[in-house]
């Protein structure tokens, strides 16, 4: 066992690829930095907080991408998406046989805000052209900081995302909902709570997550590819059936789980006899009760 | 703004708009074709409800009027900030709401995104954002957050950051802002229903936004970056 978590993006990208195939686009030798960091009097970093490249995983030509969650939480600026969009064209460019999205993020840096909107606007139109050309992009979100703000947008864009239970998938964090509605609203400090309500667990059983795995870079890599092969064979892109379905799922789960409170209220409408107990399981007993519960997963 | 008498000038050559919630929906004419108008008003958030009845009248214009054009009419304060939207994955609504646009935008509809009034952070990336083309009204609000909570969060002090907005187009509020990064097509000063006949016209299915951005100064590394990635090259001096 090799800790997702606790992994820097380039220490998961180097367990995902198959050992010394790494080739990054950009290094950090490049220096490439912020232009708007340090007129703000914050700190820069070479890689702008994400690391772009390719390699090889078994046979496959794989492009990757891992944000690093140690510099401003993964949050994404006009370099760092500029990074995400060029290797998901170049992707396009070389025919590769899947893209990996490594995402820990809070969403947009504030301190470029309007270039870090339009970047990850720019970035989920990347992905879902990438999809277009035949070539599946798969999520992985196993990051302590979780995936937030648009980029839980985008990685709900992708042909499906791989998340840890220790993970989190959500789009505005729990405390900017406190900020904005009061600790009645969302406390923040509620730690099960907030696991309940982000958690890599709910978003599996809701159908948001289509993979669940231990906090281990190997098992992210054998879901990723899993999904990744999956989607190639059913065809990568958009269409109209599976957008059909993707909004008879949501609609039913406005229906049915609209009214409740609480996330304990929704895994017991979906049928799991003791939903106490579903924050306790481990992944593999987790993923056994899930097959019987969990919502279908469509992108 | 007044979402109708946004509508009567855009649309002078009739519609059928009805608002539902503070969700616009219906059909209009433009240039003697019909199109389809979605929108928001009264800057209300975009919840999932909101999120999944837009999604809704896009593929249904797909499956009933294949290649008419969309129009998105813009005005949220952005995401619902609830516990409970969250919960239900407002992502995953958000998400589907953009693939939806993206579906249209692949079977040959044009679809051109109007700021009237006021656009923010999560609610902006799944409606004029996601347009072959935002286009803005001048007095019309874009941003992420207002520059008092950017000072909260970044530390920085409040009267430095409206220092740096004056000449800096990346953080600060303003509709102008997002034209120089290349963000929003043009700013419509002129007669509406002409400029929204000729933004459909234009439109096309390319993301020529960070070309844009470069091209006006207001974002110079964006699209020189991701050429730089994508060629295997050094990024080019602007």
């Amino acid at each position: 066992m090799s800790s997702y978590q606790e992994a820097t993006a380039r220490q998961r990208i180097a367990g995902m690829l198959d050992e010394g195939s790494f080739e990054e686009f950009l290094p950090p030798q490049m220096r490439l930095t912020s232009p708007h960091l340090p007129q703000l009097d914050a700190p820069v970093s070479f890689d702008d907080g994400v690391a772009v490249g390719r390699g090889t995983i078994e046979g496959r030509k794989v492009f990757i991408a891992a944000q690093e969650g140690a510099f401003m939480g993964g949050a994404v600026g006009e370099v760092h998406g500029a990074k995400l969009v060029g290797m998901l064209r170049r992707a396009v460019d070389e025919r590769a046989d899947a893209v990996l999205l490594l995402l820990e993020t809070g969403g947009v840096r504030l301190h470029e805000a309007n270039a870090g909107l339009i970047a990850v606007s720019e970035v989920m139109r990347a992905v879902l052209d990438t999809r277009a050309a035949g070539i599946p992009v798969i999520a992985l979100v196993g990051g302590a900081n979780g995936c937030f703000g648009g980029m839980g947008i985008v990685a709900r864009c992708t042909n499906g995302v791989v998340i840890s239970e220790e993970s989190r998938l959500a789009m505005s964090g729990p405390e900017v909902i406190e900020t904005a509605g009061g600790v009645e609203e969302f406390d923040a400090r509620d730690r099960a709570l907030v696991w309940r309500v982000t958690g890599g667990k709910h978003r599996y059983l809701l159908g948001d997550a289509q993979a669940i795995v231990s906090d281990d870079i190997r098992s992210f890599r054998d879901a990723a590819l899993r999904l990744a092969d999956a989607a190639r064979g059913a065809g990568t892109g958009l269409t109209l059936e599976a957008l059909e379905a993707e909004q008879r799922m949501l609609g039913s789960r406005l229906e049915r789980f609209g009214e409740l409170e609480d996330p304990l209220e929704i895994w017991e409408a979906l049928g799991v006899d003791d939903p106490h107990s579903v924050p306790l399981l481990e992944t593999d007993a987790f993923r056994e009760l899930a097959e019987r519960h969990r919502e279908g997963a469509a992108s | 703004m007044n979402w109708q008498t946004v509508a009567d000038a855009l649309f002078p050559q009739g519609h059928r708009i009805v608002e539902r919630n503070n969700f616009l929906s219906g059909e209009a004419q433009v240039g003697g074709q019909a199109v389809t108008v979605i929108g928001t008003t009264a800057h209300t958030p975009i919840g999932v409800e909101i999120a999944l009845a837009q999604a809704t009248a896009i593929l249904d214009t797909v499956r009933r009027h294949p290649g008419r054009p969309i129009v998105i009419m813009v005005d949220t304060e952005g995401q619902r900030l609830r516990r409970r939207d969250e919960m239900l994955g407002i992502n995953s609504y958000m998400a589907h709401l953009g693939k939806c646009v993206e579906l249209a935008r692949r079977s040959g509809h044009r679809i051109v995104g109007l700021v009237y009034d006021q656009a923010l952070s999560g609610g902006f990336i799944t409606s004029g954002l996601i347009a072959d083309a935002c286009y803005a009204l001048p007095d019309a609000t874009i941003r992420v957050m207002g520059l008092p909570a950017m000072a909260r969060i970044t530390k920085v002090p409040l009267e430095r950051l409206e220092e740096l907005a004056v000449d800096n187009p990346v953080f600060a509020p303003g509709a102008e802002n997002y034209r120089r990064m290349g963000g929003v097509a043009e700013i419509w000063h002129g007669e509406l229903a002409a400029a929204l006949e000729q933004a459909i016209a234009q439109a096309g299915p390319e993301d020529r936004r960070a070309e844009l951005g470069l091209e006006r100064g207001g974002r110079k590394l964006s699209f020189r970056v991701a050429q730089a990635v994508r060629t295997g090259s050094d990024v080019q001096a602007a």
